[in-house]
């Protein structure tokens, strides 16, 4: 089978022409391209467990959205009358049985007609419902923020990998020294304290150290005037807090995993005959060790965005960055599910998204996932 | 004739694994001393009432905001024993600025086994006796208080409500490994056990779990805690959410396990003699890797502490008037607090050291549970 798909390969590398069908056909008979779509496919049924578990945290609560939100409006000094409760109960379909409730929020999100009120009101086809409170439609107060919280998350977990890698291979080449002992004991408190307390004490320091203490992610001058190229120096130096706050604690777990696969790696026989042969030390921890090594930590990349999301969110709320947290804490106080529900899912999603792309790179890099079917 | 039965390789081959495991976890010191730690903890939460000077609840509005009482030795260059001095606080009248003092004129003497709010025993036996406080003056004033911790914005003990406050925060965690300990147990065990499209299905839903991020999915389903319940019931709502999340990597080892060890011949064997898959699981399969699932679960328990004191910190855990190491720590919640009261920072030592111990203890029991190490 592989004998002839080799045979018919070389066949088409002698005679050039192809078809449009055959070149297509050849591209999905790699195993790289089959294991990426077999991926792929299998993030449609992922996505769908998703909001099926977003749903049910929507359903949770005690009473349902309508009734919270006409108590919410109750309690501005707002009058409601039974025909708009009518008929906010059968835009959210409350009455419906509860598949058919999910099935009806899933479509509307998916596709809302042009003739309905939603898109007269909002102009878009996909109907997150309505938060009331921020009195705005839900995917506008999610997408408010959007942008700015994968720039926080990737910034971050940009940093994380930038820092924690060379330690871990310092940590491994350099056992029990001392800056082993030093790097575990950081990663340790960092992964022990939380994250709000530890964001609090370095406000507080920065404070006395340099009497600002940078909280939020823009200077007022920013917020004026808009980030540009000259003042991103600025948002950068506010990053600090965040990128030391919620990196510590997925620093050190990256640390521990590569130093560990770092010491059994370098344990291996191979490295023993690279460096009887003669390889310098250099080459046989990073072109050999290092590259065996960085495959656990490529595929934990989904558990890292995850992690992220988690500590971001409590940290945000205590230095007042504009990213989603302080959103989701605000509407679950309120009891605003949908909007609860929205950011959870949209969290979610980009943690698959991150797990999906993790598992392409890895098996870009191994090539025994891709024949294994990449089964996890 | 007194001598030591010399220890032959014999003891060693025929020791249980469990005897193993002991033997290997005592010469890893981090593991005992975490131990010995969390031993001090549990005891301190169990005798609280007993231990802490005050209750809950109990407030002095002179003592609002200040910091650990200093415990004094001399008194007017004469050796009394361990004693305090009362409270003093003069506004000044021009800026309204606070000074507190102390007042030097009289000495309160620290005593053993005192007289305090009333408690009860285990909830059954009540008893009012707790193991230091502050008598009488000694010019027979009353007033003086012992705060080890400080006292927080309501002039209550911080250290007291520590004491407190650590049945309900280690606790939880304990409690949601348990729950998870058997929903992980059983889930894991029915997708590894009879594999296929269940297998397909629970291997699915736990990815799913998986991608969710914790804090936010925690925050999430925290909003199911109706209002206005009773301290009882939030901790069980708490409870549940918790171990919501953590059981799914227990079923992902148990489930690994089971592939391994359903093929194997006692396995067979107990099957065609008729057992019950329920009783092959437990009985037969389960005790083959306990000790990769207590590995499991002491290794999930930091961070579930970490998980309910900032659910709580946020508002969203435990609520006030019942007391957790999360609810504590929100009088540290700005800058401000920090910077004039920095000893409203100290529960958080006792929720690091706990997470510590926790994680050192696991490092020790997997390390212990290694076959070959």
């Amino acid at each position: 089978m592989e004998e002839n798909a080799y045979k018919e390969q070389s066949m088409h590398e002698a005679l050039p022409k192809k078809t449009l069908w055959e070149a297509v056909r050849d591209f999905f008979k790699k195993d790289l391209v089959q294991y990426i779509v077999k991926r792929i496919l299998m993030f449609i049924p992922t996505l769908l467990l998703i909001s099926v578990l977003v749903f049910f945290v929507i359903q949770l609560p005690p009473g349902d959205y309508v009734s919270a939100h006409i108590a919410a409006l109750a309690t501005e000094g707002e009058y409601v009358d039974a025909d708009y409760a009518a008929q906010l109960r059968a835009d959210y379909g409350l009455d419906l049985p509860l598949h058919e409730q999910y099935f009806k929020w899933i479509k509307d999100i998916i596709w809302t007609p042009t003739d309905s009120t939603y898109y007269r009101l909002y102009g878009s086809h996909h109907n997150w419902k309505y938060s009331f409170a921020y009195g705005r439609d839900v995917w506008d107060v999610v997408d408010d923020r959007l942008g700015l919280t994968i720039l926080v998350t990737a910034i971050i977990m940009i940093f994380q990998y930038a820092v924690s890698l060379p330690i871990a291979v310092y940590a491994s080449t350099h056992q029990y020294s001392v800056g082993d002992y030093i790097s575990s004991v950081i990663g340790f408190l960092g992964a022990a304290i939380p994250n709000f307390i530890l964001a609090i004490v370095l406000m507080y320091l920065s404070y006395k150290w340099t009497g600002n203490a940078n909280v939020g992610l823009f200077s007022q001058e920013m917020l004026q005037n808009g980030v540009h190229l000259y003042n991103f120096g600025e948002f950068l130096k506010r990053m600090i807090i965040p990128i030391l706050v919620i990196g510590t604690s997925g620093t050190c777990g990256i640390i521990r995993s590569v130093r560990a696969q770092m010491l059994d790696e370098v344990g291996r026989q191979y490295t023993l005959t690279a460096r009887a042969k003669g390889v310098p030390e250099r080459t046989i921890v990073m072109k050999y060790c290092f590259r065996a090594a960085i495959n656990p930590t490529v595929s934990g990349l989904g558990g890292v965005l995850s992690s992220l999301f988690s500590g971001s969110t409590v940290t945000a709320m205590v230095l007042n960055m504009q990213i989603q947290g302080p959103v989701l804490l605000k509407a679950l106080q309120a009891q605003d599910m949908y909007l609860a529900g929205a950011i959870v899912m949209v969290q979610a999603v980009l943690v698959v998204i991150g797990v999906l792309f993790s598992d392409i790179a890895l098996a870009f890099l191994d090539p025994r996932i891709r024949y294994s079917g990449g089964g996890r | 004739m007194w001598k030591k039965k010399p220890k032959t390789n014999d003891d060693y081959y025929l020791a249980s694994q469990w005897t193993l495991m002991g033997r290997k976890l005592k010469k890893h010191k981090l593991a005992r001393l975490s131990m010995l730690i969390l031993l001090i903890l549990y005891l301190g939460a169990l005798l609280a009432d007993f231990l802490a000077p005050y209750s809950l609840e109990e407030f002095d509005a002179l003592y609002k905001d200040s910091s650990p009482t200093s415990i004094h030795f001399m008194h007017e260059g004469e050796f009394v024993g361990p004693f305090v001095y009362k409270q003093e606080k003069s506004i000044n009248k021009k800026d309204f600025s606070i000074t507190i003092t102390e007042d030097t004129s009289e000495y309160y003497k620290i005593r053993f086994f005192v007289h305090g709010s009333e408690y009860k025993i285990l909830g059954l036996i009540p008893c009012d006796i707790h193991l230091f406080g502050v008598g009488e003056g000694s010019n027979g004033g009353t007033g003086a208080k012992i705060m080890l911790f400080g006292t927080d914005t309501l002039g209550r003990d911080i250290f007291s409500r520590v004491l407190l406050g650590s049945r309900i925060s280690l606790t939880i965690p304990f409690a949601s490994a348990i729950i998870s300990f058997f929903l992980g147990v059983s889930i894991g065990s029915i997708s590894g056990y009879f594999g296929g499209a269940i297998d397909i299905a629970i291997q699915r839903v736990i990815e799913v779990i998986g991608a969710v991020p914790q804090i936010p999915l925690w925050m999430a389903l925290s909003a199911a805690i109706p209002p206005g319940i009773s301290t009882v019931k939030m901790y069980l709502y708490i409870t549940i959410i918790l171990s919501f999340i953590n059981w799914t990597g227990m079923a992902r080892v148990v489930r690994g396990k089971f592939l391994s060890l359903k093929n194997e011949d006692y396995v067979m064997a107990a099957r065609l003699s008729g057992v019950s898959t329920w009783k092959i699981i437990w009985k037969h399969l389960v005790p083959g890797f306990m000790s990769y699932l207590i590995v499991s679960i002491t290794l999930g328990i930091p961070g579930s502490i970490v998980g309910e004191t900032s659910m709580s910190y946020l508002g969203l855990g435990i609520k006030s008037p019942a007391t957790s190491w999360g609810v504590l720590l929100q009088e540290a919640s700005s800058v401000t607090d920090v910077a004039s009261h920095p000893h409203k920072l100290i529960p958080i030592l006792f929720v690091t050291i706990t997470v510590l111990a926790f994680n050192f203890l696991g490092d020790g029991i997997r390390d212990a549970a290694d076959p070959y190490k």
